[in-house]
This record gives C-alpha cells, structure tokens and sequence, in this order.
C-alpha cells in the first residue's frame, strides 16, 4: 500500500502508472437530476445533475455538489431517463404568432403610466 | 475543571481532526469520480474547520496562537492517535478509515455536547450537522461496497482488518480519565469506545463484512503521549511548509 513516505511522490507517480486513457462507453454512472429547496415552503429549483450508481449516492453527492454553500433544507433526485420531455425538433410549438401582443405583458403600455405616476410622487 | 486534563482532550481532539483532515484533502483531484472528489475534499475541509475551532479553545485556555499550534509543532508533540497519520492507500482504506474515526468523531462530540466545559459543549452542538453527513457519507459507501461485488467486499474487508487495531488506538485512555469524568467535560474513552462498537457493528453487518476476533484484538496505543508512525513527520513537513516561509504573515 504504502509507496513512499512523502504524499507528494505517491501522487506524482499515480499518473505514471495510470496514463490517462479515453473514457470507454459506459465508464460513467447514469445521472440523476438535482432539484434544491431553499427554504420550506419555496419550490424545488432544478440545478444540476450528478453521476451516481443508485439513488442514495446521488443524494449523498448532490448535497455536497449543490447544498454545500449558502440555504438549502431539502434535496430531490430523479432519476434522468424517468424524466419525460418534449422533443427538441418539437420546439416550434412555443413559437407564437406575433400578432397577439394584447396577451403577452409586453403588450399593455403601462411604463409611461409608471413613470407619469413616479414623477410625481417625486415632485 | 482541570485545565490540563482539558487541553490534553482538545489537544487530541483537534490533532486527529487536523491529521485526517489533511490525509483525506490529499485525494483532492484524485478521488474515483468528480462528484466524490468534491464531497470528500469538503468533508476534508469541515474537519479542518472544527480542529481549528478547538485551537481557539486552547488559545482561549493559555495555549499559542492557533496557526502556531497548528504549523509549528514537530511530528512528537502531535496527540492524534495513529490511525489518522497512516498513509491513504487505495480507496477501500481512506475509506474504511473514514467511516471508523467518524463514528467515533461524531459520538465524541456528541457526548461532548452535554459537557460541564461549556465553550466545548458550543463548538459540539455547532458541528452536529457536519458530523451527520460525514457518518452517512461514510456508511453508504461501506455498505454498498462491502455487499457490491466480491473485488469491493474483498477490498472492503482487507481494508477494515488493516485499520481495526489503530482504530482501538482512537481510544487510548490518558492519564485524565477520571479527571474528566468526575468534573462532568466527558464521559470517558471507555464509554466513548462502548457507544462506537454499538454503532458501527450493525453497519458493518448491513454491508456484510466481519470484525476481526476479539481475541487478535492489539490496540495500537501511543499516538496520544506523541508515539508516532514515520508517515506523520513528512504530512506535518507538508502541511506546514507554506506557513514556515513566513510564520509573521497575515492571511
């Protein structure tokens, strides 16, 4: 086990020994999507994926992956291939004919108002 | 209180914390998968954080400075027990070793978190969650890898016969035990040792993997009174080669 007294060497040799070779296919767990709660009460934010072999790794890892700085109270992981998804050649479905500006929010003409109503307050 | 008996538990305390902390930061950009890397070098780093925590104890308690304390000691004034300053080995060992000082970290501090020193019972209530993960960190990994295949039980159960005596070694009683227990700042290595063996025996079942006989049972003692192995003087050189360029420096 031991190779040397100094880390440093043994680090060093690791390379040597071990030439870093292409990944083979299947070299990678499957991964599991990472959805984080902040406080309780807030919705799951989806941030990420991390590589595991089961579900308890992959909570195991998320938490230092995604909890480890700042809030966090609550962790889900999903499994990537159970997620169902529209299909990216599909994307045309959320395109919109522009001729409806009176339901999107861009369509009511209400900064002037805003900004009519804030002069003057100031004033 | 008896100061010395108190300085001599925080001096343990932190040394193995700052030891192993070291040893398991030496797998960072190496560890078997990124995700892994990440999490043991942050678990590496929470023991670093929690040895200095008890350094400011002992500065508070008359002792130097807590970089000086750290950085500035050679190998035979370290109080960690052995198991800390052994090499990491492959995974299965760094791992193994791992899941038994952790248990025996986290009942420590737990036991120290009812302690009559009170600034101590502070420091063990604060890294109660740190702790929680570090012991499910490490009782996943052995479980599934000591019942995953017969290379990783193999490798599992090497692993913990190679690290079982300085394991004991954790528990070297000292010269203050009753000390200690009589003023109520810990309930002792023997009942810390008792609560250990409970814990971690049904965890080591789960992953299908054997405690070696009672009767092969040869504490590996020293560690405390600064009876070191030769691994620990070049990991202090290391540790501390950036500091002795020039101890004055303001970080």
């Amino acid at each position: 086990m031991i190779k040397s007294l100094d880390p440093r060497v043994n680090r060093a040799s690791i390379e040597l020994e071990n030439p870093i070779e292409p990944l083979k296919e299947m070299d990678q767990w499957e991964t599991f999507e990472v959805f984080h709660q902040k406080k309780r009460g807030d919705q799951h934010m989806h941030v990420g994926i991390v590589h595991a072999p089961n579900a308890d790794m992959a909570l195991l890892f998320a938490k230092e992956q995604y909890g480890r700085r700042g809030l966090s109270v609550n962790i889900w992981v999903v499994k990537t291939r159970d997620v169902f998804t529209t299909d990216y050649d599909d994307s045309d479905i959320f395109e919109t004919v522009p001729e409806k500006q009176y339901r999107e929010a861009g369509g009511y003409k209400v900064m002037d108002k805003i900004n009519k109503y804030k002069k003057s307050v100031k004033a | 209180m008896n100061n010395t008996a108190t300085k001599e538990l925080l001096y343990k305390m932190a040394d193995d914390l700052l030891i192993i902390g070291h040893r398991n930061s030496e797998w960072t950009g190496l560890g078997p998968i990124l995700e892994e890397d990440i999490s043991f070098s942050s678990m590496a780093q929470d023991k670093i954080g929690q040895s200095q925590a008890l350094f400011h104890l002992l500065h508070e308690l008359g002792e130097q400075e807590p970089d000086t304390v750290a950085f500035a000691r050679g190998a035979a004034q370290f109080h960690n027990c052995q198991l800390v300053e052994l090499p990491n080995g492959e995974y299965d060992f760094s791992l193994m070793r791992h899941f038994l000082f952790d248990h025996a970290d986290q009942l420590r501090f737990e036991l120290l978190a009812n302690s009559s020193y009170e600034p101590l019972a502070k420091v063990a209530r604060k890294v109660k969650g740190e702790l929680k993960y570090h012991v499910f960190h490490a009782n996943t990994w052995v479980v599934k890898l000591g019942s995953a295949n017969e290379e990783s039980h193999t490798r599992m159960q090497a692993a913990l016969n190679q690290a079982w005596n300085y394991a004991l070694g954790i528990f070297e009683p000292s010269a203050y035990e009753e000390d200690l227990i009589n003023t109520g700042v810990f309930e002792g290595e023997q009942a810390l040792f008792d609560r250990w063996l409970t814990n971690i025996t049904p965890q080591l079942l789960k992953a299908g993997l054997s405690i070696p006989p009672q009767d092969t049972w040869e504490p590996v003692y020293g560690g405390r009174v600064g009876k070191h192995t030769a691994h620990l003087e070049p990991l202090v050189e290391e540790m501390s080669e950036v500091f002795k360029i020039d101890p004055s420096a303001e970080w």
